[in-house]
């Protein structure tokens, strides 16, 4: 399976290895570089990096998160899903362990993730991969931590298994205690959306689609059972759980019945299909032209206008929209009666921090664009990737019905949130 | 990063070891090459700390050494000093000490054997995690001299008590088997005892060696086959994974192709309309044809697992109904495939992969889904042409306009592949679509006058393959791009034009034209690419042929340029043509026929998916992914003609198995297993000969009924199956009926506690049930099966109840469903009154429900059924049991079915079913309520609520129906009888005496009619019965003189009772 992992920071540099098996020579990262060239080459990004690079003896399985890449060598057949699952899911142990998953903190306890990673995979086999069962192993460094090991000589590594691992909610510590016991519950939904322009002015929605989760953080003592139910479950078009959840009691009854993992989590993802009408909280006007390729003018035009639209009664806050310009232009320079805008020359991206909409006087942006003289000019229009936030509301009109704690005497405090956000919004012009 | 010089300066201060190992870190960076005395220096303080007898110092060291190690830096010259601390009592160091050695082993295996004997050590020791962790590394150091000791020491652990270090045995396996593969004889007997383990933490490791070591030998997973599907949901998800890929392949082998009559027709990529109907029309016969229950088993397992959160799994899934369900089920796999969109970036790239492979042969399956496949701007170009693939793929009739102009959007877009790829797409889409061949084309055409080269560059080649199938005269096209031959400096587009003026070179317009493109290129011939000269060279000798007038000279020196090219194919191909065009006389044979050889019409090409050749791997694998074979991969078999018996997988031993809640289910899962069914029935045969026809009868009925029925049973069995992970348990015989606890919210570690098991078996047999559930780890279980022993005085009873019951909290309806035809267990925790007379088992269980509303009626096209299951009921034992079969006969699915709107008389009380969310079309529920009728024949009235729709049902019972079998001494019964007389006793004498020859008949009319114990009588021609009233446990005493002066007694308290059932059994036994 997994035969070694090498991490690679942004520079291109292996500041860590593991094997698990024979060693791997740091050579076969060759061929990983290599291909990385090329896409700086092609002008692209590093997600163009080739996630399987085949060499001649090894496969390469790499992934990029927090600009660092974590390449997985393996030498013979294996799902590359599962590698690459695998590679995540180490990723997110490390940022549970350190909040972040930076160069810098990988260097700063390399002894603490070379254990992890010695726990997770056995001979390139996944061994334990549950958070809290790897948390009681080895305990996440902290400060008191440290003091407290170095006053008592006690170590951060368990002499004893721990007990989740034979258990049959390996995701449950036992004993857990608290003296506020409380359960909050966040719903947040994204509205992914493509929309495109139709005639003049007129935007119509190609696509659009809402993908929700429930993120938990259930601090509760001893090993509760909830259950969670909705109003309207059959919402919900599909769905995927966290482990803890009865697949069964969902299919029979459309109700959450788990015992929760301790601490935060992320209980269940669902998607609210494009079948069923999804409310677009923003529209956006606009007028975009470059001038004509044989003309003698180097400036086009960009004027933007935004509205809120279906949002529920609720403000449209934290609206940004993000243009990445095509490569040919020099410089915009706009002006906008709300929030701030910034073009960079660089990556050639306009961005616009409008903020809240404020539906008496509208979001407005118009400016010139200056382009590169002699370039050859393309007419291709780019499109505006918007990002806002609606607080209070789920926008496919999910709620929560009750929460029932079964199994434990005392009564929770329990809360429960709602958000929309933007997911991957797109707006062609 | 540090120069060489600070590299120095920190040399010199290591004296004191820093707290931190980072500074040591930058120092040592700068260090590598010139700086070796510091180098030295510094391992030499090291190996200082390291000898130290402070645990402290050698822990500091351990860290630095193990930063070294992770950094790639050799530290191998510490070997001899690290491994001396492997005997440290700190457990930090241990560990790191036992990192550091599985790294370097290797490399140093003399001084690796000396830490063996610690290791040894630690495999007895009394801490788990410390076994667990020696015989890891133990496995880990790959030294070749130590085979035998970790042969020992798997062997020894997979027998271990803690199921952690069984699980590290597993992993241990694959190890050793690498290390020296000849032990593969030994350690298949180790796979197969760890195959064979009850813990859910050990079987995905076991399979995970299986995989490793001896994937062929499919014969092990015969009897493990049914518990991996059963407790696939509780394994860890890696485990699933590899569980689900060995499944895969052992089902390829086991089972038939479920789509034998449809392949033909899907497997060829028709357009999607024709091949909906022509599915249609095979829909028939492909549900007709039957899966193997194993097959279904392992196809229903595994579905719950698309909801997992883990990605590979969901694929893992997917691939598995690619590959092994019926045509119509796989689309159950598309949303979940959808969803994995939305997840990391390397997650959607191979997912997109395996969707673009399967969407060639399966448009259906993702065409509502088209919009997902839309590209955005934002996405990796990787995953755009993926995307662009998918919708090429998906293009129809229907929806070739919407996916049209959505190409027409990408071509604007500033990502040149995708602009590239998206006029490929277009060029694919006319080739495939009549319909729309000519609007691509006109829309092709006018790409060509883009400003972007390459958009016209990547034009002119797809308008070459589509002229190429489209047929008719196209002289203005060619035109027009012959004219854009200055313009493009594409090879490849230049390419195409010059192949496409040369094939079209007698058209009329194209005629004019060609000679000069030929002088033209001909000027830049030197300067060409390889692909455009060879173009040139085939339009030379063309237009040489067609038009030698102009053209002859032309060609000549077009020829004596490629003569000195400097490529060997264009000097080889001039050679060749100019023999063919220009031929010395003596080779005249060949020239002859040259006009007919170059300018023949060509097949066109085909344009289709790149993926469409993936098929031959499995999806979802690397080898598919990169579409070659890669190291390790082993061919997914093809389907047997005829499924190998599929026997192999039953378990021998009777063990308590998969639970059932019904009965209907029960027969049909047995009665796959023909001979054990025979053995089953058999016992109670002996005892009834009558019963054993009807349960015979019953059989074959719900055989010839369809699959569905022992569905809804399986999938009850399943809900109860996961819910308690320990239970690993097959389905084959089932004596055990249990309460699904999932209703009941409950801590896992108390759900055990909640299964009710009811064994029906001999004496004898009891005791190698109780050793299974031994060896299910349910301590609970097992202690209620020693408590709650029915007391051997009972002479009767040949059944033992197993009973642990929490109803208090229980939300559902305890109730036990029973067995047809077999007698049932009693209760031992009934109360009675009198402990001479003890509850006994219905005699006689009908196993033919009756009509109680039929499908016409309920005007929803449902038919209920009812039938007395003469079981006790577990919620109140004055309860009547009646089982309700719901059948779903219309066309619509039912949902929310319950009971509302009881309306009872005084003292009457009704326990319903747990309301059914939905009752799909076709299916057939089994469900059951109780009714305390309070010893009266009342009518209980109710209506049953199906989508919102009531149905009137009522409920009047026989009055035989009300009573409990009791068994009593004779002398007991005959005292009691005593007691009854006068006005409790009711007599009838019978006058028919003919019908009363044959006692075993009338035993068998009385049993029907109801629900009493016989009891042994001195007398041969006095038959007893003794029975009991449900509510007010009053006795009923039945006799039947035979012979000379025939008679039936009924003694009862309660006059109406007795009279009541008088007049049934007279009627009973006139029949």
């Amino acid at each position: 399976m997994i035969h070694s992992l090498f991490v690679i920071n942004h520079s291109g540099d292996v500041f860590m290895e593991k094997h698990w098996r024979s060693i791997i020579p740091r050579t076969v990262m060759d061929y990983f570089f290599e291909a990385q060239r090329q896409v700086v080459k092609d002008n692209k990004g590093h997600e163009d990096v080739p996630c399987v690079i085949a060499t001649p003896h090894h496969y390469l399985i790499s992934i990029y998160r927090n600009s660092l890449y974590f390449v997985a060598v393996c030498m013979s057949e294996v799902p590359p899903l599962f590698v690459i699952e695998f590679l995540h899911t180490v990723v997110d142990i490390l940022e549970k362990y350190f909040s972040e998953c930076n160069e810098s903190n990988i260097k700063e306890h390399y002894v603490v993730v070379y254990e992890l990673l010695d726990e997770v995979l056995d001979n390139g086999y996944p061994l334990a991969t549950e958070p809290n069962i790897l948390q009681e192993l080895i305990r996440p460094p902290n400060i008191i931590g440290n003091l407290i090991n170095t006053v008592t000589g006690k170590s951060n590594v368990s002499s004893v298994l721990p007990s989740g691992q034979l258990s049959n909610v390996p995701w449950r510590k036992a004993d857990v205690k608290y003296t506020n016991n409380e359960a909050y519950f966040d719903i947040i939904e994204e509205v992914d959306a493509i929309i495109d322009k139709t005639g003049k002015q007129n935007c119509s929605t190609v696509f659009a689609e809402i993908a929700g989760k429930i993120e938990c953080c259930v601090r509760l003592s001893g090993t509760p059972d909830l259950t969670l139910s909705f109003i309207n479950p059959r919402l919900m078009d599909d769905v995927s759980f966290h482990p803890c959840v009865r697949l069964k009691r969902w299919e029979n009854e459309r109700i959450l019945s788990f015992v929760p993992p301790d601490g935060s989590f992320c209980l269940m993802t669902y998607h609210v299909g494009c079948q069923s009408a999804v409310a677009i909280p923003i529209y956006i006007r606009h007028n975009f032209f470059l001038p004509k390729e044989n003309s003698q003018s180097q400036t086009g035009k960009i004027e933007i206008t935004v509205g809120p639209r279906q949002t529920m009664g609720r403000v449209v806050e934290n609206l940004q929209l993000s243009i990445p310009m095509p490569k040919f232009i020099l410089n915009c320079t706009v002006t906008v009666n709300q929030g701030r805008a910034t073009f960079d020359p660089v990556t050639k991206i306009l961005l616009w921090d409008v903020g809240k909409i404020d539906p008496t006087k509208l979001p407005n942006m118009r400016g010139q664009i200056h382009i590169q003289s002699g370039a050859l000019i393309l007419q291709s229009t780019p499109s505006v990737n918007v990002q806002f936030t609606l607080t209070q509301i789920a926008i496919s009109g999910l709620k929560v019905h009750r929460l029932d704690m079964f199994g434990e005497n005392y009564k929770p405090f329990k809360g429960v949130k709602y958000l929309t956000k933007a997911g991957n919004f797109q707006i062609r012009m | 990063m540090a120069t060489g010089n600070l590299g120095l300066t920190y040399g010199g201060q290591e004296k004191t070891p820093s707290l931190s190992g980072e500074t040591e870190f930058a120092a040592e960076a700068g260090a590598p090459g010139g700086l070796f005395h510091a180098d030295y220096k510094r391992h030499d303080d090291l190996k200082q700390m390291l000898d130290s007898s402070k645990d402290s110092l050698k822990l500091e060291a351990m860290k630095r050494i193990i930063g070294m190690v992770a950094k790639g830096r050799d530290a191998s010259d510490l070997f001899p000093a690290v491994v001396k601390n492997v005997v440290s009592k700190n457990i930090e160091v241990k560990k790191l000490v036992y990192v550091y050695l599985v790294r370097y082993a290797e490399e140093q295996q003399d001084l690796a054997l000396l830490s063996i004997s610690t290791f040894q050590r630690a495999l007895k020791d009394p801490n788990q995690l410390i076994r667990a962790s020696a015989l890891r590394v133990l496995s880990s150091i790959r030294v070749p001299v130590i085979v035998p000791i970790m042969m020992l020491a798997i062997r020894d652990s997979v027998s271990d008590m803690s199921p952690y270090v069984r699980k590290t045995a597993a992993h241990a396996i694959p190890k050793l088997y690498d290390l020296d593969p000849e032990q593969k004889d030994e350690l298949v007997m180790v796979i197969e005892r760890l195959l064979s383990d009850q813990t859910t933490l050990v079987v995905g490791s076991a399979v995970m060696a299986f995989e490793q070591v001896c994937p062929e030998r499919t014969d092990l997973i015969h009897k493990n086959f049914r518990k991996l599907c059963a407790v696939l949901v509780d394994i860890e998800e890696w485990g699933q994974v590899i569980i689900i890929g060995m499944l895969t392949r052992y089902a390829r082998t086991q089972f038939t192709d479920p789509n034998i009559n449809g392949t033909i027709h899907s497997e060829k990529d028709k357009p999607f309309y024709e091949e909906s109907e022509e599915d249609e029309a095979k829909e028939k016969p492909t549900e007709s044809l039957v899966l193997d229950p194993d097959h279904r088993l392992l196809l229903r397992n595994t579905k719950p697992l698309l909801q997992s959160r883990n990605s590979s799994v969901v694929m893992a899934v997917a691939q598995l109904y690619h590959h092994l369900a019926p045509r119509e089920d796989v689309a159950v796999v598309t949303r979940a495939l959808i969803r994995l969109l939305r997840s990391h970036r390397e997650v959607q790239t191979v997912v997109l992969n395996s969707v673009a492979s399967m969407s060639v042969n399966r448009k259906d399956m993702f065409e509502p889904f088209l919009k997902n496949f839309f590209v955005r701007s934002t996405d990796a170009t990787q995953i755009k042409l993926l995307k662009l693939e998918i919708l090429t793929n998906l293009a129809n009739e229907s929806n070739i306009t919407f996916i049209l102009r959505e190409f027409q959007t990408y071509i604007s877009s500033q990502d040149r592949d995708l602009v590239a790829a998206t006029i490929q797409a277009i060029g694919r889409c006319a080739a495939g679509i009549k319909e729309v061949t000519d609007t691509c084309l006109s829309g092709l055409i006018a790409l060509l006058s883009n400003s972007d080269e390459l958009v016209v560059a990547e034009s002119v080649v797809v308008i070459k393959k589509l002229l190429q199938t489209h047929q008719g005269s196209h002289g203005d096209i060619v035109g027009q791009m012959a004219r854009l031959v200055n313009r493009i400096t594409v090879p490849q587009a230049r390419a195409a034009i010059l192949w496409l003026v040369g094939e079209h070179c007698e058209k009329k317009r194209v005629s004019k034209m060609a000679p000069d493109v030929l002088r033209f290129m001909a000027r830049t011939f030197a300067n060409e690419q390889d692909v455009v000269k060879l173009q040139i060279l085939n339009l030379a000798a063309k237009l040489c042929l067609s038009n030698p007038k102009q053209t002859k000279v032309l060609c000549q020196y077009v020829f004596s340029l490629a003569k000195y090219d400097q490529n060997y194919d264009i000097r080889d191909r001039t050679r060749f043509l100019r023999h063919l065009v220009f031929p010395s006389t003596e080779h005249a044979l060949l020239a002859k026929y040259a006009k007919k050889i170059f300018l023949a019409s060509k097949p066109a090409p085909v344009i289709e998916s790149v993926f469409k050749d993936r098929d031959e791997f499995q999806l979802g694998s690397l080898s598919h992914y990169l579409n070659s074979r890669v190291v390790g991969y082993m061919d997914l078999p093809g389907f047997p003609a005829v499924a190998p018996d599929s026997n192999v997988r039953n378990v021998e031993s009777p063990r308590p198995a998969i639970p059932v809640t019904s009965v209907r289910g029960n027969s049909a899962v047995a009665s796959s297993k023909g001979k054990k069914k025979e053995t089953f029935y058999s016992e109670s045969s002996s005892e009834n000969e009558e019963v054993k026809d009807e349960s015979g009868s019953s059989d074959s009925k719900s055989d010839s009924s369809s699959e569905i029925d022992s569905d809804s049973a399986e999938s009850d069995s399943e809900e109860s199956s996961e819910e308690d992970p320990d239970d690993s348990v097959n389905i084959s015989q089932q004596n055990i009926v249990r309460l699904s606890p999932s209703l009941s919210p409950s801590p896992p570690s108390q759900r055990l506690s909640r299964t009710l098991v009811i064994q029906s078996s001999s004496e004898s047999e009891y005791s190698s049930n109780s050793s299974d559930s031994d060896s299910i780890d349910s301590d609970k279980a097992v202690k209620t099966v020693k408590t709650s022993r029915i007391p051997p005085t009972i002479p009767k009873s040949n059944l033992d109840l197993l009973l642990d019951l929490d109803v208090s909290d229980s939300i559902t309806t305890p109730v036990m469903a029973s067995v047809p035809g077999i007698p049932l267990g009693t209760l031992a925790s009934t109360p009675i009154t009198d402990c001479s007379i003890q509850p006994a088992s219905a005699a006689y269980i009908s196993t033919r429900p009756m009509e109680l509303v039929s499908s016409i009626s309920s005007g929803c096209g449902l038919q209920i059924l009812y039938r007395y299951t003469r079981s006790i009921n577990l919620y109140s034992a004055s309860m009547v049991t009646i089982e309700l079969t719901l059948v779903n006969t219309g066309n619509e699915d039912l949902t929310e079915v319950k009971i509302t709107n009881k309306i009872m008389p005084v003292g009457i009380s009704m326990h319903e079913f747990t309301t059914l969310a939905s009752l799909p079309v076709g299916a057939t529920r089994l469900v059951t309520i109780g009714i305390d009728f309070g010893d009266s024949t009342q009518n209980v009235s109710c209506d049953l609520v199906a989508s919102g729709k009531p149905i009137k049902i009522n409920f009047r019972p026989s009055v035989g129906e009300l009573i409990r079998p009791v068994t009593c001494t004779e002398g007991v019964f005959i005292n009691e009888q005593g007691k009854l007389k006068g006005m409790n006793e009711h007599n009838f004498s019978i006058t028919n005496t003919s019908e009363l020859e044959d006692v075993k008949s009338i035993s068998t009319k009385i049993f029907r009619t109801t629900n009493m114990a016989s009891i042994n009588s001195s007398d041969p021609n006095t038959l007893r019965f003794a029975g009991q009233t449900l509510t007010s446990k009053s006795l009923v005493l039945v006799t039947i003189l035979v012979g000379t002066n025939p008679k039936l007694t009924v003694c009862c308290e309660k006059m109406i009772i007795g009279s009541m059932l008088l007049a049934e059994l007279k009627e009973a036994l006139k029949n």
